[in-house]
C-alpha cells in the first residue's frame, strides 16, 4: 500500500465519514449529532471524488450538506423540549449493538471473501457528465426514472407543505 | 489504487451504525439522521462498484442520483410529519406517540 | 511577456525540478502556491473594495464618507482591522464553542473556495473541474451552513430568529440562481467555467439578458445586499445571526460578506459578460486578467449604486417575490429558450450553436426575442396587477372617507 495523496486523502475523508457517523448515532446533544451528520456527509462527498464521480460529489454538498442537513437543523431547533435532559438512547439498545455487530460481521465476512484483493480499476470516460445528461433524456436510457422522481419530488414538497401546516 | 473491500467495508460500517441508531435512538430526527446515514451508505456502495467494474456504463452513478433524490423527498416528507406530530403531542420520542399501540 | 501567467509557472516548475522535487512535491507546492496568491491578493483587494463601497455609498446619501485616515480615506479599513483585532471575542455563556467559533471560518471559506474555479484569464484558473458551475454553487451553499450555525450557537433568541429568517431566504434565491445559471451552460455545452468563458464569442448577457438579470438579482440575495438585506439590519432584529460575535469573529463575518458581493459581480461577469474575453485576449492571454477585472469592477460599482439607492424588503415580500415571481419566470424562460433553440437548431440552415461571433449572430437574434417576449410579458403582468391592486384599493378607501369629507365639502 503505497502513500500516494489519493491514498492519504481517501484516508481522510473515511476517517470524517467514520467518525462523523459513530458521532451521530452515540451523541447525546442532538445539534452535535446534526454537526456530525453534516461531518459524515462531507467526508462522503469526498470519497465520491476519490472514486472519480466529482459530479456525485457536488450533488452530494448541494443537496445533502445545503438542504437535508439544514432542514434536519431546523427541525431540531423547532422541536426542542426546554425540559432536561433526556436519555439518548432506549431500553433495547444493548440487543440493537448486538444486531448491528453481526450485521457487520456477516457483511465483513461476505465482502472480504468475495472481493478480496481487487485493486485493479478501469479509466473513467473523460465525457461522464454528457454521458449522464444523454442518460437521463434519451428514453432509451433513464428518462422514465428522471420523470418520476420529479413527481415524487412533487408529491414529497406538495405533501410536506399540507402535512407541516398549522 | 485503494482496494474495493475498503470501501465496501466503509460503507458497511456506515450502514450497520445507521441502523443501531435506527433501532436505539429516541428521538425521531435522531432516527432520521440515521436513515440518511443508511441511504449514504447504500450510494458509496453503488458508485464504488461502477468504479471498480463498469465505467463504461452511467447506470452505477445513476442508480445514486435516483437516490439522492428519493433521500430528499423522504427527509422532507419525513421532517414534516415530525413537526407536526411536535405540534399536537408536543412530544418528539418516538416511544410516546404511541396512540395506536394496543 | 504575452502570456505572464504561464511564463511564470513554466519557470517556477523548472526552478523546482532543478532543486531535484519530484513530481508529487511539484504538484503540491503549486497548489499551496496558487492558493496563497488567490487569498492574499482577495485580501489585499477587500480593503481596496470595502473603502470605494463607503466612499461611494457615502456619496450617494449626500455624505463624504471617510476621509479622516490617510488621503481620502485610504487607510480607514487598516484602521478598522487593527481596531477589530484589538477587540475581545465575547462566548455568550452557554454558547455553544465549537460551532460559535468556526461559523465565521466557514462563512470565509465558502467565499474563497468559490475563488478557486474563476478563471482570471485563458491560463489563470485555480482548478479547471469538469463540473465548475455546480461545484460554484455547491460551495456557496456551505455559508447558509455557517449562518445557521452562528444563529443557534449564540444561545440567544433574536440570532436564532435572525438565523431562521437569513435561512428562508438563502435557501429559497437558491433556486432561480440555479435554474438562471442553466441558461449559460445549456448555451454553451459544458459545465467547465473556463469552457463557458471560451465560448463567449457573443456575450450571453446580450442572448439572454432577462437571465442575466435574474440572475443578478438572485445573487444580491444570496450575498444579503441592499435590497436584501434585512438579516443584519440594525433597526429590525439587532445585528440578526451576528449579534453575539464581535472582535476578529465579527471581522470573518464582515469580510466574508464585502467578499461576497465582489464575489457575484465576478461571477456575473464570467457567466454573462464573456469573463475574461475582449479584444485580444485569445493572442495574449495577459490581457485577459484586465479585462476581467475591469468588467467585475464595473458591476460591482453598479452594485454598490444599487445598494445604496433601493429601500429594504420586508422577508415576506422577499420571500413572495422569489416564490411567485421569480421561480416561475426563471421556468418559463428556461422552457422558452430550449425550445426555440432545438426548433431553430432543426428547421434553420446556417443556426450554427458555437464558432465566432457572426456565426452566433442568429442564435442571439433568436434567443433575444424569446428573451424579450417573456420579459415583456412578465412585466406587462406585473403592471396589470399593480392596477388592479390600487383600483381595488382606492374603491375600497373611498367608502370610509366619504362622510367626514362630504361633510366638510359642504
Amino acid at each position: 500500500m503505497e502513500i500516494t495523496p489519493l491514498t492519504i486523502s481517501f484516508a481522510i475523508f473515511a476517517i470524517f465519514a467514520l467518525g462523523g457517523g459513530l458521532g451521530v448515532v452515540v451523541s447525546r446533544n442532538l445539534l452535535h449529532a446534526a454537526l456530525y451528520l453534516i461531518l459524515a456527509l462531507f467526508g462522503i462527498a469526498g470519497l465520491f471524488i476519490t472514486l472519480e464521480a466529482p459530479f456525485l460529489a457536488v450533488v452530494q454538498i448541494l443537496v445533502y450538506v445545503g438542504a437535508i442537513s439544514i432542514l434536519i437543523t431546523i427541525t431540531i431547533m423547532v422541536t426542542r423540549r426546554v425540559m432536561g435532559v433526556t436519555e439518548s438512547v432506549n431500553r433495547q439498545w444493548p440487543i440493537a449493538a448486538l444486531g448491528a455487530l453481526l450485521l457487520f460481521g456477516i457483511l465483513g465476512f461476505t465482502i472480504v471473501s468475495l472481493f478480496g484483493g481487487q485493486t485493479v480499476a478501469q479509466d473513467v470516460p473523460p465525457d461522464m457528465i454528457e454521458r449522464l445528461g444523454q442518460a437521463f433524456a434519451s428514453p432509451y436510457g433513464y428518462l422514465l426514472p428522471f420523470e418520476v422522481a420529479s413527481i415524487l419530488l412533487l408529491a414529497a414538497m406538495i405533501g410536506a407543505i399540507v402535512v407541516a401546516r398549522e | 489504487m485503494i482496494p474495493l473491500e475498503w470501501y465496501l467495508i466503509i460503507a458497511a460500517l456506515l450502514f450497520c451504525m445507521g441502523m443501531y441508531g435506527i433501532l436505539a435512538r429516541r428521538n425521531a430526527v435522531a432516527i432520521l439522521m440515521s436513515i440518511e446515514l443508511v441511504l449514504n451508505a447504500v450510494n458509496i456502495n453503488l458508485v464504488a462498484f461502477w468504479r471498480y467494474g463498469t465505467t463504461e456504463l452511467v447506470n452505477g452513478q445513476m442508480f445514486a442520483i435516483i437516490v439522492f433524490a428519493v433521500a430528499a423527498a423522504e427527509a422532507a416528507v419525513g421532517l414534516g410529519l415530525i413537526i407536526s406530530i411536535y405540534r399536537n403531542r408536543q412530544t418528539v420520542i418516538a416511544e410516546d406517540i404511541n396512540l395506536l399501540k394496543w | 511577456m504575452a502570456d505572464i501567467f504561464t511564463t511564470i509557472g513554466e519557470w517556477t516548475r523548472r526552478l523546482l525540478e532543478n532543486l531535484g522535487a519530484s513530481d508529487l512535491v511539484i504538484d503540491l507546492v503549486f497548489g499551496v502556491l496558487g492558493s496563497l496568491t488567490i487569498i492574499f491578493f482577495l485580501l489585499t483587494l477587500a480593503l481596496f473594495i470595502i473603502w470605494i463601497e463607503r466612499k461611494l455609498v457615502g456619496r450617494i446619501q449626500n455624505r463624504i464618507g471617510p476621509n479622516r485616515v490617510g488621503p481620502w480615506g485610504l487607510f480607514q479599513n487598516v484602521a478598522d482591522v487593527v481596531k477589530l483585532l484589538t477587540k475581545e471575542i465575547i462566548i455568550p455563556t452557554g454558547a455553544d464553542l465549537i460551532p460559535f467559533m468556526l461559523a465565521p471560518v466557514i462563512s470565509v471559506a465558502s467565499v474563497f473556495l468559490i475563488w478557486g474555479a474563476i478563471p482570471f484569464a485563458r491560463s489563470a484558473v485555480g482548478t479547471t473541474v469538469a463540473i465548475g458551475a455546480l461545484y460554484i454553487i455547491a460551495v456557496s451553499s456551505l455559508g447558509i451552513l455557517a449562518v445557521l450555525m452562528a444563529g443557534w450557537s449564540s444561545n440567544n433568541k433574536y440570532a436564532l430568529l435572525g438565523a431562521f429568517r437569513a435561512v428562508a431566504m438563502l435557501v429559497s434565491y437558491e433556486v432561480p440562481i440555479i435554474l438562471t445559471l442553466l441558461v449559460p451552460v445549456m448555451l454553451s455545452g459544458t459545465l467547465n467555467v473556463n469552457a463557458i468563458v471560451e465560448q463567449q464569442s457573443v456575450w450571453y448577457f446580450f442572448m439572454a439578458p432577462l437571465a442575466g438579470i435574474i440572475f443578478y438579482i438572485g445573487s444580491h440575495a444570496e450575498a444579503a445586499r441592499a435590497p436584501f438585506d434585512m438579516l443584519e439590519a440594525e433597526s429590525e432584529i439587532v445585528a440578526g445571526y451576528q449579534t453575539e460575535y464581535g472582535g476578529m469573529a465579527f471581522a470573518m463575518f464582515y469580510l466574508a460578506e464585502f467578499l461576497h458581493a465582489f464575489t457575484i459581480s465576478a461571477l456575473a461577469a464570467i457567466f454573462f459578460f464573456g469573463g475574461w474575453r475582449g479584444p485580444f485576449a485569445l493572442q495574449v492571454p495577459t490581457l485577459g486578467i484586465v479585462y476581467f477585472f475591469i468588467k467585475t469592477f464595473a458591476i460591482y460599482l453598479f452594485n454598490v449604486w444599487v445598494r445604496g439607492t433601493l429601500p429594504r424588503l420586508r422577508i415576506d415580500q422577499v420571500m413572495s417575490f422569489c416564490w411567485k415571481f421569480l421561480v416561475p419566470l426563471t421556468l418559463v424562460l428556461l422552457v422558452g429558450m430550449i425550445l426555440v433553440d432545438k426548433i431553430a437548431q432543426t428547421f434553420i440552415p446556417g443556426y450554427a450553436v458555437a464558432g465566432g461571433f457572426v456565426d452566433l449572430l442568429l442564435r442571439t437574434a433568436a434567443l433575444l426575442i424569446v428573451n424579450v417576449v417573456v420579459g415583456l410579458l412578465a412585466l406587462g403582468m406585473v403592471v396589470r396587477q399593480g392596477r388592479r391592486e390600487r383600483e381595488r384599493l382606492a374603491a375600497a378607501e373611498v367608502a370610509p372617507i366619504e362622510r367626514p369629507a362630504a361633510s366638510v365639502a359642504k
